[in-house]
């Protein structure tokens, strides 16, 4: 899939919108990009960014993951996913990348990790199950 | 009115208040009390996560049920402190119906020293008719304070992550 329809799959979604999520293709893997903004803070104090946009990010960043391999049918649903928060999210931008774990006929077992400074030291991750579209 | 429900009532307006990204899909206080909170998010077309049926993205309802079992756990503690999401599990029972404002109740059954358990249900009016159910654990991230002298801004803004 071109990188053109990727953001052109990612600006359809006003959520990922509202979050101000970015796409990136490195090689043929699918990055999607959080860039930093204020709106997307839970504390400011500390500051940090709130856990429930890290999350919809990887939700965002699973379901495209597995739309650009269908790009004609509409997006999949989340059934069930687990979330781990595991260190806080600076206010500097932050990225995910989605691994399609199992795909069967009806669902899609997805796994995403989001990270800031280094691949190796992620912030969060995410284990879930989504529900295909159905080809008509 | 206790002097502890009274403080939580402080406590809740401010802690969604003061969180931009809750204030940004336009999450609302509705009601707390000992270890429960109640959260409201009305219907949002910048929130939409599937352009074809105009639901809700699920990371909205993510985001509402976060925020909702982190308040019920800064709640359920008799201390006032931080609290940051260590796990959450949230299973999608069926779209969230368009235009319907979405509640999330959340319920803090169980604390430890340092550790919040939290289950939370997300509808759009029926309670028995879920849109999202959630199963949280948090952790507290600073020190903690008399809840009933505790200068509620001040706590709040001291380690919470989430």
């Amino acid at each position: 899939m071109m990188k053109r329809k990727i953001d052109d799959l990612i600006a359809s979604i006003p959520y990922a919108k509202t979050l101000g999520i970015e796409a990136r293709l490195m090689g043929d893997d699918l990055l999607l990009v959080l860039p930093y903004l204020p709106t997307n803070i839970g504390n400011p104090a500390i500051p940090a960014l709130h856990g429930g946009a890290v999350g919809g990010f990887m939700e965002v960043c699973a379901m495209a993951e597995i739309r650009r391999h269908n790009p004609d049918l509409p997006f999949a649903k989340p059934v069930g996913v687990n979330i781990d928060y595991l260190r806080r999210g600076k206010p500097i931008e932050t990225f995910a990348r989605a691994e399609i774990v199992k795909k069967g006929r009806r669902v899609a077992n997805v796994r995403v990790r989001a990270w800031q400074e280094s691949f190796d030291k992620p912030i969060a991750a995410l284990s879930g199950h989504f529900l295909l579209p159905v080809d008509k | 009115m206790s002097a502890l429900i009274e403080r939580l009532w402080e406590l809740g307006p401010t802690m969604v208040g003061s969180t931009p990204h809750a204030n940004e899909i336009g999450m609302k206080f509705v009601a707390i009390d000992k270890g429960r909170a109640t959260l409201s998010l009305p219907y949002n077309t910048a929130l939409i996560g599937d352009p074809r049926s105009r639901v809700i993205a699920g990371g909205a309802v993510t985001t509402l049920l976060d925020q909702a079992c982190g308040l019920a756990a800064m709640a359920g503690f008799d201390k006032l402190g931080p609290v940051a999401t260590m796990s959450l599990r949230i299973d999608y029972q069926r779209a969230a119906t368009p235009g319907e404002t979405i509640i999330a109740e959340a319920d803090c059954y169980k604390t430890t020293r340092n550790i919040a358990f939290i289950r939370a249900v997300a509808h759009d009016g029926d309670p028995d008719d879920p849109v999202a159910t959630a199963q949280a654990v948090f952790m507290v991230t600073g020190p903690q304070v008399d809840i009933t002298a505790a200068d509620i801004s001040n706590a709040i803004t001291k380690g919470n992550a989430s």
